[in-house]
């Protein structure tokens, strides 16, 4: 197998192993129910470390997402609520002002060469502080329209169900993995995570392709900020406080390398389903702090970086031994 | 080739902070032409190729593709105007596959989408233009250094449509990939394809080109048919003086008072399985071992093995008598030991540092740090360097990596001279770098020897390795074939053994 499988096969094992254990434990965990639930639950965790996956990939990191999805509730709920606007009409106006704001923050990056962790940092506080300014107070959102979203459900045999979140999960799925792997934007993000210098001799063009990066990013996790919307029927300015930590370690989970270049897009979600057997588990258990999973967290990525360290350092020996390293003939 | 213009470049000027790198510099190509553009480390050739090609913007002067006006473009662009370029070391992306850094950026697509299969198998065509077979779908890291410039060479030919641009593109390459790459140099002329060829091995350039163009300091000295233009006098446009021929070989070759010499290191039966056969060496004081044998056949793999970077499995290893097994580098330097790796893009130096640092830093390091060089100490000791190995830099505490090629090669070199090792393994010292400072990084280890230091050199060329060795190791296939000695060290020697093949 190529190396460059081994930590994405791991994960997938990792998360099987989970399930695996569970089922043994619990008499209902293994079902249709369970397993399509991980997706519902989260889905809105899912998207913004799909978009997280790619600004890792292009070397980069973005620290506002969370700040991004409790702004992104907020901004909805009072549009809705205090504005009357039906939210057909407020998602777009959403994810078009996140999808700009994202781009502003590309540009500083990519113009003035300013490191991707600081101008994400202000990024984060920016918006957290425009969520305050919005509304201090959580508000409810009561518009029928979001009823007829949780009700509506595509039924799947033994008790498993397609909601509109995980519909729109899977939607965003198939279009990264689409732009990921067969398109030229695609790997040319890829390019540019293995060795920006090269990929601007090699005439990709850097500027561009950072700028799509930090504008989709921003762009998903005002989608992850809807759908995170769909399960709290409110928009509150404390929400998602530290998600783009579990974004992050969903990614890193999923085996992409954190210096860029490498990974897959299939692999963060596996990263994100991961967190989210190991919370079904302590659920189920009832005993345990949810707590625990932070500490299961904590102890997975510090075994997965090991393992891509162990690789990457495999790699780098490109002298090492082996068959398919030829001679020149 | 044609009397055709193909690309004009007329009054190019470049500055960088403290350096005028190129001052009105033109150029003409003409269409089925390979020119070599030559000049000493730091001339300005590749920061003219970079400004052609729109990396960098010129200061002034105007660049000219077939009569349209270039000078403003994207490097993109340029690209698509039938532009390719095959920059100074490999500048590829080591985490894609091989094939995807041949079709970066114009991946052949099916119904709108990358289409994998028939980019794997068009690279696979166009590796065998270059008699390559490799596994494609590889990442590029996971190969050699010689097999990247390779894939490197493939994209800059695949693409070439109207002018190729290839910088020091034979600098990791031994003879029969040389004669691989001008045999398709010369089927891509015919095609009416322009080339420009820059390199520092003379006879490459007399064997491939039709005509010279020669930068000195930034300036152009000007253009020369190829038979107007004897290799003295070449040298001295590109030097801007002359230089003795040969340095003197009378004080070669010692090899009767060898026995006198005390054995500095002896390795017996030391290998690994699936990387190198085992082999017995013996290296005194003051004698400068060489390693030769064509790409692959083990050489860089015996200095890893010496040095600790790989872990042997068999055989045993002495220094100064006493048994030791170096588990990392850092104990093969405390040891006294040194190795100048040949990759320095990757394992040699830290480019953000400057010069001055780069240079005393495994001094220091042998040091330990809480008996630190003072300033003045440091500064000494790397003006004493730059001046001696002519490393071109404005300024001791400019970044290394604002350094051209030719001289962040020196700087590597520098750093392990100045570590005042017992034991030095150079692996290719001399590529990239002007056949001024060549001569003089000779004159060097030649010095170093006579006072007792214990060399290796490791390099593709076999004139340099006959030239400077009192012993030689011939390697073929992972194995050593043959040692000679004295007298019987010559290039036909060498070849003969390796032909040979047999003990
Ligand atoms: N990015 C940069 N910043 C500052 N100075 C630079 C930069 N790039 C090149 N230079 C300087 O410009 C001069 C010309 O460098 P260039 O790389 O063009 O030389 P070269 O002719 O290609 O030499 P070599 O044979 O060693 O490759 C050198 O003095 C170098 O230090
Ligand atoms: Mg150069």
């Amino acid at each position: 197998m190529n190396n460059k499988y081994i930590p994405l096969a791991a994960t997938i094992f990792v998360f099987m192993a989970l399930f695996g254990f569970g089922s043994a434990q619990f008499d209902s965990f293994f079902s249709m129910r369970v397993f399509t639930n991980l997706f519902t639950d989260n889905a809105f965790l899912a998207i913004t470390a799909i978009g997280m996956t790619f600004v890792i990939l292009s070397g980069g990191i973005d620290l506002s997402v969370g700040s991004m999805i409790a702004c992104v509730g907020v901004a909805t709920a009072v549009l809705i609520e205090h504005y009357q606007l039906h939210p057909l009409v407020v998602f777009p106006i959403i994810l078009i002002c996140a999808t700009l704001f994202g781009s502003f923050m590309g540009f500083l990056i990519e113009k003035y060469d300013l490191p991707p962790f600081i101008v994400t940092l202000a990024g984060m506080f920016f918006l957290r502080g425009l969520s305050f300014v919005i509304s201090i107070e959580s508000i409810p959102i009561t518009h029928s329209f979001y009823d007829s979203i949780a009700d509506f459900y595509i039924p799947l045999p033994g008790n498993g169900s397609l909601t509109v979140s995980t519909l729109i999960l899977l939607t965003v799925l198939a279009g990264a993995v689409y732009i990921a792997h067969y398109t030229r934007i695609g790997r040319n993000i890829y390019a540019v995570g293995g060795n920006e210098q090269s990929a601007a001799l090699l005439g990709v063009p850097v500027g561009r392709t950072k700028l799509f990066v930090y504008s989709a990013n921003s762009f998903l996790a005002a989608l992850a900020g809807i759908v995170f919307t769909f399960y709290t029927f409110s928009g509150y300015s404390l929400a998602a406080m530290g998600l783009e930590l579990d974004a992050i370690a969903s990614v890193v989970i999923g085996g992409t390398l954190l210096s860029g270049g490498v990974g897959y897009v299939v692999g963060t979600i596996f990263g994100v389903l991961i967190q989210g057997v190991i919370q079904t588990i302590i659920s189920f258990d009832g005993t345990l702090n949810s707590w625990w999973t932070k500490i299961f967290i904590g102890l997975l990525l510090f075994i997965f970086i090991s393992l891509q360290r162990l690789i990457s350092s495999g790699l780098l020996l490109k002298w090492w031994p082996s068959d398919k390293k030829p001679l020149v003939n | 080739m044609s009397d055709v213009e193909i690309l004009a470049v007329t009054g190019l000027s470049k500055s960088f902070p403290g350096v005028k790198a190129l001052n009105d510099v033109s150029l003409s190509l003409r269409e089925g032409e390979v020119h070599a553009l030559m000049g000493g480390n730091g001339a300005g050739k590749s920061t003219l190729i970079k400004c052609l090609t729109g990396f960098y913007s010129s200061d002034s002067g105007k660049v000219f593709l077939a009569g349209k006006d270039i000078s403003s473009l994207k490097p993109d662009q340029i690209q698509t105007c039938g532009i390719s370029t095959v920059h100074q070391e490999v500048n590829l992306i080591p985490t894609l596959s091989v094939a995807e850094n041949i079709f970066l950026g114009r991946q052949p697509k099916i119904r709108g989408r990358i289409d994998w299969k028939t980019m794997n198998s068009k690279a696979r065509a166009v590796l065998a233009r270059l008699n390559l077979d490799i596994d494609v779908t590889q990442m590029l890291s996971s190969y050699s250094i010689a097999i990247q410039q390779m894939v490197a060479i493939a994209r800059g030919v695949d693409m070439s449509a109207r002018v190729l641009i290839l910088d020091e593109p034979t600098s990791s390459l031994d003879l029969k990939e040389v004669e691989q790459l001008f045999s398709v140099m010369r089927r891509l002329t015919a095609e009416g394809t322009a080339i420009v060829f820059v390199t520092h091995f003379l006879d490459q350039v007399y064997a491939i080109s039709n005509r010279i163009s020669v930068l000195r300091n930034g300036h152009y000295i000007g253009t020369y048919e190829k038979a107007d233009l004897p290799q003295n006098a070449l040298i001295s446009k590109m030097l801007g003086k002359t230089i003795s021929d040969k340095t003197d070989s009378s004080t070669k070759k010692q090899s009767q008072d060898q026995d006198e010499k005390e054995v500095y290191l002896t390795a017996s039966g030391i290998g690994k399985s699936g990387y190198i056969e085992p082999i017995d060496l013996k290296v005194h004081q003051g004698e400068v071992i060489g390693l030769a044998g064509l790409l692959g056949s083990g050489r860089s793999e015996i200095a890893k093995l010496l040095f600790g970077v790989v872990q042997p499995d068999t055989g045993r290893l002495y220094v100064q008598g006493t048994e030791q097994l170096f588990s990392s580098p850092r104990k093969a330097i405390q040891q006294g030991l040194a190795f100048c790796p040949e990759d320095r893009k990757k394992e040699g130096l830290i480019g953000e540092l400057s010069v001055k640092e780069n240079i005393i830093l495994a001094l220091q390091a042998k040091r330990g740090w809480y008996r630190a060089l003072t300033g003045v100490q440091q500064e000494k000791i790397a003006k004493d360097f730059i001046k001696s190995l002519k490393i071109v830099t404005s300024d001791l505490n400019k970044p290394v990596k604002e350094l051209s090629g030719g001289n962040q090669q020196k700087v590597v070199l520098a750093r392990w001279l100045a570590s005042a090792p017992s034991f030095l393994i150079l692996d290719e010292p001399t590529r990239g770098v002007d056949i001024g400072a060549h001569q003089e990084i000779v004159r060097i280890i030649k010095g170093l020897s006579k006072q007792g230091l214990a060399i290796m050199v490791i390099a593709s060329e076999l004139e340099e390795v006959v030239d400077i060795s009192d012993r030689v190791i011939v390697l073929k296939d992972r194995k050593q074939i043959k040692e000679l000695s004295g007298d019987e060290i010559s290039e036909a020697n060498v070849l003969s053994s390796i032909a040979e093949g047999a003990l």
